[in-house]
């Protein structure tokens, strides 16, 4: 691009020193009070000088517009490539499987309630398969929401799980018992289960396994949280003498006591939870379902059933909960967007090239006639 | 007793009484009322080390900006507010700290300075005996003795010296940068003291008035008590007190000197006053945007107070169970909440107003106006010394002047003047020098045009010569080694140099000495000239009656040796004339025309013979005058008055004064460069306004219009106002058809006074006629200007209704009240001291340099100013934007956006910018009017940058929503947070905002390259710092890895790097459009540089290559 702009090397650095030089057998005041004669400072400093004309612009329009929409072009495909299959299971209408489960809602009852909802898959999913599941209208953004929470608690520190930031009011202590962990991220961890289950056209169902490890960062799992007590495995007793989060069934030592690695802090649901999301429309990691080691697709098209353990309400903000299922390619989800937009810009920069093209002539050949009488 | 208490009580207040050496006065005299003096200590210092923390913090937080974040800073520590204290308190500290340590540090140089100073030995006489003693112990009424080359440690009344004739001799360079040696005068009855002891025994007091600042004036008196006798009094004047900073030279030492004030009474310390402060054009409109800015902040406080309780209106919004209040929130009152709500969103968006603006705006004041100091061009080698940047808060300033108002003497004349003729009642003289091209030889050099009859014209010569080598103040100096800018002159016997405060003066005593009359020397009182018979004449000098600029004329009265007394005045014509009763008048009248026309400065010489008995009525008044302890210069000016009449007049004089180097050249540039010069002067008109034609101020096309008093004189100035208004005005009509002569106005002092007399009927209408005839002429003269007058002018311009922005420019202290009076005032280092260039803005050698200072440094600064200004809205708006509707930074990224991530190459490229470059702009100084005005911070300019502001927070908001809603952005399915999400969009905005700077520059140097790509990168490595480790010291990790983890994403990539193109694609798109479709003057110049190397046609060809290439 460079060569492109119509650019001046002025190298203006005059060789002053003889004259420097030859004061030195002046007065010595004379000699004080002199300027230096450096480029620096007498603002001689060798540049280029790049200006900004239809004439050198142009090319680079032309050349963002080549560059852009091919990639564009790249992105879009690929993201309509991916496929993705999304189903609200709120139960906000009365059709709705969960419809039950959502009305008869209580904190405090200790009986799950489960339903089941039914989805067709019209395409068969290839390679590994990605559930999130989905809230809207949940404003994980909010301030002081956000700042609900003790990373030092939850990198294991053994004073700050005794004595939980103030940040974390009024999730920070319940019945004079310290929360572990505190705050109002983790108290309002998302608690639905969610089973996948295909229906052989024969009416039978199989489970499809889903995969609970790699859903949060590594750095995260491996490094910002952290166990009290280290890799002591008695989880239990590390906990000691704090208490789980108010709208919590079972404490934190009992999120996965069948994994010792996923238990506690480590717990990958929880991690995923506690990266808060950006807008009040999120989704979230939930499994993976790894591809087959044949040639059969990882979800074949056909009925299917999502098992839901309903635990978490949304219906007092208006909220809604979803199950996803995606593809993931080079370049993560679907997202036509980005390649649209790409598309865009990239034509607009090739019409504006044309544009400054046609400009460029016209008014370039009338300076210059105008420049030649001067 | 009541009536004593009242006359006590005036003396206390209009004078003082001081006792020599503590002495008190014989009984009788009066009583005895001891006064209390400060005791001879100078602080300059500001603090003690006891009050600088509070006395400082006080001083900083009078500053609106500064007292501004404080409130936000507390507001912050009160509530609980979205950004943590440290965000606002941290910069502020920054800025606190910087500026105290800065300031503490000058304070501690200014307490050593003043402690060497306060603890510098002096020789105090006591008892007869010189005592050591330091500065600070000194009182007043002490007797000091100094010696050759030692500084006055306070001011002293001057008693008895080293040289039998009473005098010594004083340069005043650290007073006001006159390094001529100054003669002052001991007390005529004590100059006779050699040894202390017999200063010890004087017996007198001194009564003067209270200390005040003017350098140049003093009036007392010494009562001197000898024996029971009636106490002599005489008058003492600013001739007998030396001055606090002065130094002593070629005296061997003074004994007997009187401290009468000290300490921070002495004259040198009331002049530490500071100037008032001026500020520029460029801080205005600052301040108008950020009041704008400040509406914008309380507004979108108030609507988000607003919004935010209408959006919460249902409690599930306002408290959904996962997000609960706790108690004491829960508690506290809804008004209070939202009182707090709008602080919180106050101190929110209160990086819309950047503390680091101001710092930087100070910064780059302060260190651009090095440039100016630095600049070689603007060095001159004749006098060593360079550009003088006294205030650094007006260096855009000169990039905005519009009218140019300078003195004519010693600005755009070099103040270096030759004698060229003298003429006797109508017959010419000229010295034996090159003139006119042909050398006269000494016995032609006498002209005669009029032969008259011989003994008249004889003595009318004679008492000629006489009275010029009689008349005048000049000092003989009989040394080599004298101050290097003197003229010396060479004679026959020892090197001796004639020095004045006048070099009018000089030239005149020279020119004399040519023609065969030299003056010697005074000696006791007596005169000594040698005449062209080589014989030596004694005139007594009896009284000098000095110049002033009211009178604009001098005299002397002296006893030749014959007897007789004369008087013998010089002095301009218009004061000679009037007071003439005999002599040719019209003869000389017509030569001192000629002479003014052609561009010489002419003075006339007259005389007086005084009868002795109107000698002694004269000498009556002078003594009289002189004593007087109130209004002693109107006494005297009356005095003078009376003596200097009846006049013989005997001939004029013709010094020229050449113009200045390049002076032509340089107003033509200012008039190119669309700022309208006006020239103040005392000279007279014809010789102002040869020197405005030879200056190319008036061209040969230039149609002069004349307001002068010969014509107020014969119309009434009424008609003459409505005359020249209609001729300009039908002008008017015709230029836009014809290409139009330009008006030159000429107008006198007494016109102008009459003009702008206030209690005038219909006066401002006369006001608005002369300005408006003043607007349409391109170069205004203004001659027999006073001081003041030349203040008034400027100040009558600044007023007018465009408030255009003023410069003046001058040597002499009669300079100084349009100095100080005009937006920015400009001193030259001339002959005549050095008033000018303290009292200015910024001080430059020569009058040439005034070019570049205004079309190179005032350009290149105010263009730097002005993008520096819009770049810092700009930026902050774009970052607030953003933030206001997406709260989502991290504390440390939002804190150092505007300190670090972006301040450094904006600060630089404020330094080092120059758009075009320096031989352009002093090429075609046309380009200055592209910034008149303040063009590039009016209101629309503004505006474009808040657009754009806004449409880049547009894209960075909407374009970012959409990226990012509801997708993965990893190949491994995993979801960013929040902070992803804010790091995402942050670094999107460091870039762009650092990329459109890229854009602007015109200038890459290796700075630039640095600053930019190195801030850049600072930023990323900063980054991958912040959030490469769990920091042990902060209560959260919300950064861990996240911008790893970004930078991970392909999509992350491709989203920055397309909103980074979408959100300059228009300001890219402005610039070339303006460029191409009606481009200004600077960018045509900008354009046209290629072109001066190679052909235009191979240029477009190239174009045409290199863009095919391209595809």
């Amino acid at each position: 691009i460079a060569a492109m702009m119509a650019s001046s090397y002025n190298a203006k650095e005059e060789d002053g020193h003889h004259s420097s030089g030859s004061s030195h057998g002046g007065a010595g005041a004379v000699k004080s009070k002199k300027p230096d004669n450096t480029a620096f400072k007498q603002q001689r400093l060798p540049a280029w000088q790049p200006i900004l004309t239809a004439g050198t612009v142009l090319p680079a329009f032309f050349v963002i517009g080549l560059i852009f929409i091919p990639i564009g072009i790249g992105l879009y495909v690929t993201s309509n490539n991916i496929k993705e299959f999304e189903i609200d299971y709120t139960g906000a209408e009365v059709s709705s499987p969960c419809f039950n489960c959502a009305k008869n809602f209580s904190w405090n009852s200790t009986t799950s309630c489960n339903c089941s909802v039914p989805f067709t898959l019209e395409q068969p999913f290839e390679s590994n398969v990605f559930m999130y599941y989905g809230l809207s209208n949940f404003y994980q953004n909010h301030r002081r929401y956000v700042k609900s929470r003790d990373d030092s608690q939850l990198n294991g520190d053994r004073s700050s799980l005794k004595n939980p930031s103030k940040e974390c009011e009024p999730y920070r202590t319940s019945d004079g018992l310290p929360i572990a962990p505190c705050g109002a991220i983790a108290n309002s961890l998302f608690n639905d289960t969610l089973e996948l289950y295909y229906i052989h056209s024969n009416g039978s169902s199989t489970a499809i396994p889903l995969v609970k490890k790699g859903i949060a960062w590594w750095t995260d799992k491996h490094v910002k949280f952290r166990n009290p007590g280290g890799s002591n495995n008695n989880l239990t007793a590390a906990f000691q003498g704090t208490t789980k989060p108010v709208n919590w069934r079972k404490p934190v030592y009992e999120l996965d006591p069948s994994d010792s690695d996923n238990n506690g802090f480590i717990n990958e649901d929880f991690i995923v939870w506690m990266r808060t999301a950006a807008l009040p429309t999120f989704r979230k990691l939930y499994r993976i379902i790894q591809k087959k080691p044949n040639m059969t697709p990882t979800l074949p098209s056909g009925k299917y059933l999502l098992e839901v353990t309903y635990n978490y309400p949304v219906h007092s903000f208006d909220g809604r909960k979803r199950m996803i299922l995606s593809t993931i390619s080079w370049m993560g989800g679907k997202n036509p967007f980005l390649g649209i937009a790409y598309i865009t810009v990239g034509s607009v920069c090739f019409f504006l090239g044309v544009v400054l093209l046609i400009i460029h002539h016209k008014y370039d050949n009338r300076n210059n006639s105008a420049d030649i009488p001067n | 007793i009541q009536c004593e208490v009242c006359v006590g009580e005036e003396n206390w207040v209009d004078s003082r009484t001081i006792y020599i050496g503590h002495k008190e006065p014989p009984p009788g005299a009066e009583a005895y009322i001891p006064q209390r003096y400060p005791d001879n200590r100078i602080v300059s210092s500001k603090y003690t080390f006891w009050n600088f923390i509070p006395k400082n913090l006080f001083e900083q937080f009078r500053r609106i900006a500064n007292f501004y974040f404080l409130v936000i800073f507390l507001v912050q520590l009160i509530i609980d507010t979205p950004t943590s204290p440290v965000t606002s308190g941290l910069p502020l500290f920054f800025v606190i700290t910087v500026t105290a340590i800065k300031q503490g540090y000058e304070d501690w140089l200014r307490h050593k300075a003043d402690c060497s100073i306060n603890e510098c030995p002096v020789d105090v006489v006591q008892q007869g005996k010189v005592v050591r003693t330091q500065s600070h112990k000194l009182r007043v009424g002490d007797v000091v003795m100094v010696r050759e080359d030692e500084t006055f440690p306070c001011d002293l009344i001057f008693l008895s010296s080293s040289r039998h004739d009473g005098t010594c001799y004083v340069t005043t360079a650290s007073l006001d940068g006159e390094s001529s040696h100054k003669t002052y005068y001991a007390v005529p009855d004590t100059m006779a003291f050699t040894t202390e002891q017999e200063v010890d025994s004087l017996h007198a007091t001194i009564e003067c008035e209270q200390p005040q600042p003017d350098l140049y004036k003093f009036v007392g008196r010494i009562n001197i008590y000898k024996d029971r006798e009636e106490p002599v009094a005489r008058p003492l004047g600013a001739e007998n007190l030396l001055l606090r900073g002065a130094t002593l030279k070629n005296t061997q030492h003074i004994y007997g000197t009187v401290a009468i004030y000290t300490g921070m009474e002495t004259k040198m310390a009331l002049n530490y006053q500071s100037k008032s402060q001026k500020r520029s054009a460029v801080e205005k409109s600052m301040n108008a945007f950020l009041i704008v800015y400040l509406c914008i902040l309380i507004s979108k406080a108030v609507i988000n107070t607003v919004l935010k309780y209408a959006w919460q209106w249902s409690p599930d919004r306002d408290e959904p169970w996962y997000n609960h209040r706790t108690e004491i929130e829960r508690q506290r009152h809804v008004v209070i909440r939202a009182f707090t709500d709008f602080l919180a969103f106050m101190v929110l968006f209160n990086y819309i107003i950047p503390v680091s603006m101001y710092v930087t705006v100070e910064m780059q004041k302060f260190l651009g106006s090095y440039f100016i100091a630095w600049d070689e061009e603007m060095f001159d080698e004749e006098l060593g010394e360079g550009a003088q940047v006294n205030t650094s808060d007006l260096n855009e300033e000169l990039g905005q002047v519009e009218y140019v108002f300078t003195d004519k003497t010693g600005t755009l004349t070099e103040n270096n003047m030759e004698f060229i003729e003298c003429c006797v009642d109508g017959n010419v003289y000229i010295p034996h020098a090159i003139c006119n091209g042909q050398i006269l030889s000494a016995a032609s050099s006498i002209d005669m045009i009029d032969s008259s009859p011989g003994g008249y014209r004889r003595e009318h010569e004679d008492l000629f010569f006489r009275a010029l080598c009689l008349c005048h103040t000049v000092q003989v100096k009989e040394e080599e080694t004298v101050d290097g800018i003197k003229r010396g002159i060479h004679q026959g016997r020892p090197t001796s140099f004639y020095i004045s405060s006048s070099p009018d003066e000089v030239a005149l005593v020279e020119g004399m000495k040519r023609l065969g009359y030299t003056y010697l020397r005074l000696k006791d009182s007596y005169m000594e000239i040698l005449n062209k018979d080589d014989e030596i004449e004694r005139f007594e000098l009896l009284h000098v009656l000095n110049f002033d600029s009211v009178r604009r004329r001098m005299s002397v009265i002296v006893k030749s040796s014959s007897g007789e007394y004369l008087l013998f005045c010089k002095g301009a014509d218009s004061s000679i004339f009037p007071r003439v009763v005999s002599g040719k008048v019209e003869q000389v009248k017509a030569r001192v025309e000629q002479n003014a026309v052609e561009g010489l400065r002419t003075l006339c010489v007259a005389y007086r013979r005084l009868s002795p008995s109107e000698y002694e009525e004269a000498c009556h008044l002078l003594t009289k005058a002189k004593l007087a302890l109130q209004d002693r210069e109107q006494r005297l000016a009356q005095a003078y008055d009376i003596i200097e009449r009846d006049f013989v007049l005997l001939g004029a004089t013709a010094v020229e004064d050449r113009l200045q180097e390049k002076a032509a050249d340089t107003i033509e540039s200012l008039h190119k460069a669309g700022m309208k010069v006006w020239v103040l002067t005392g000279d007279k008109m014809e010789t102002a306004a040869a020197t405005c034609y030879a200056s190319k101020l008036f061209r040969r096309s230039t149609q002069i219009l004349e307001l002068t008093k010969k014509r107020t004189e014969e119309q009434s100035l009424h008609d003459v106002l409505f005359e020249l208004s209609r001729t300009v005005l039908r002008q008017h009509c015709f230029s836009c058809s014809f290409d139009c002569l330009d008006f030159g106005l000429i107008i006198d002092g007494a016109t102008l006074s009459a003009i702008l007399k206030p209690n005038q009927e219909g006066s401002g209408n006369y006001r608005e006629i002369f300005l408006e005839i003043c607007r349409n002429c391109s170069a205004v003269l203004c001659c027999r200007m006073a001081p003041l007058q030349k203040a008034q002018v400027v100040k009558l311009i600044k007023a007018s209704k465009e408030h255009p922005i003023t410069l003046a420019i001058g040597d002499g202290a009669n300079d100084v009240s349009m100095i100080l009076e005009a937006h920015v005032g400009i001193g030259i280092m001339g002959k005549e001291g050095r008033q000018a260039a303290r009292n200015s803005d910024y001080a430059i050698p020569k009058f040439k340099h005034l070019k570049k200072m205004l079309l190179v440094h005032g350009h290149y600064y105010y263009i730097r100013i002005a993008e520096l200004v819009q770049y810092f809205f700009y930026k902050v708006l774009e970052e607030q934007l953003v933030y206001s509707t997406l709260p989502l930074y991290d504390t440390a990224y939002l804190t150092l956006y505007n300190i670090s991530f972006t301040s450094l190459p904006i600060l630089l490229y404020s330094l080092v910018e120059q758009h075009v470059t320096m031989e352009t702009l002093k090429r075609e100084p046309s380009l200055y009017r592209d910034i008149a005005k303040n063009s590039l911070l009016r209101w629309p300019v503004f505006l474009y940058w808040t657009c754009l502001g806004v449409f880049d927070a547009v894209v960075f908001f909407f374009g970012a929503y959409f990226l990012f809603d509801n997708t993965t952005f990893t190949s491994n399915g995993q979801m960013f947070g929040n902070w992803t999400f804010g790091t995402l969009v942050f670094t999107v905005l460091v870039f762009t905002v650092t990329l459109k700077l890229a854009l602007d520059t015109h200038h890459w140097t290796w700075i630039n390259h640095f600053v930019i790509w190195g801030s850049l990168l600072f930023y990323v490595i900063f980054s991958l710092l912040w959030g490469g480790i769990i920091w042990p010291f902060l209560n959260y990790q919300r950064m861990y890895y996240v911008f790893m983890q970004m930078l991970s994403s392909g999509p992350a990539w491709l989203s920055i790097i397309l909103l980074i193109t979408v959100s300059l694609l228009p300001d890219v798109i402005k610039k070339v459009l303006c460029r191409a479709i009606c481009p200004t003057a600077t960018e045509r110049a900008q354009s046209n540089r290629p072109c001066l190397t190679v052909e235009p046609s191979t240029i477009f060809m190239l174009s045409q290559s290199s863009s095919r290439m391209s595809f």
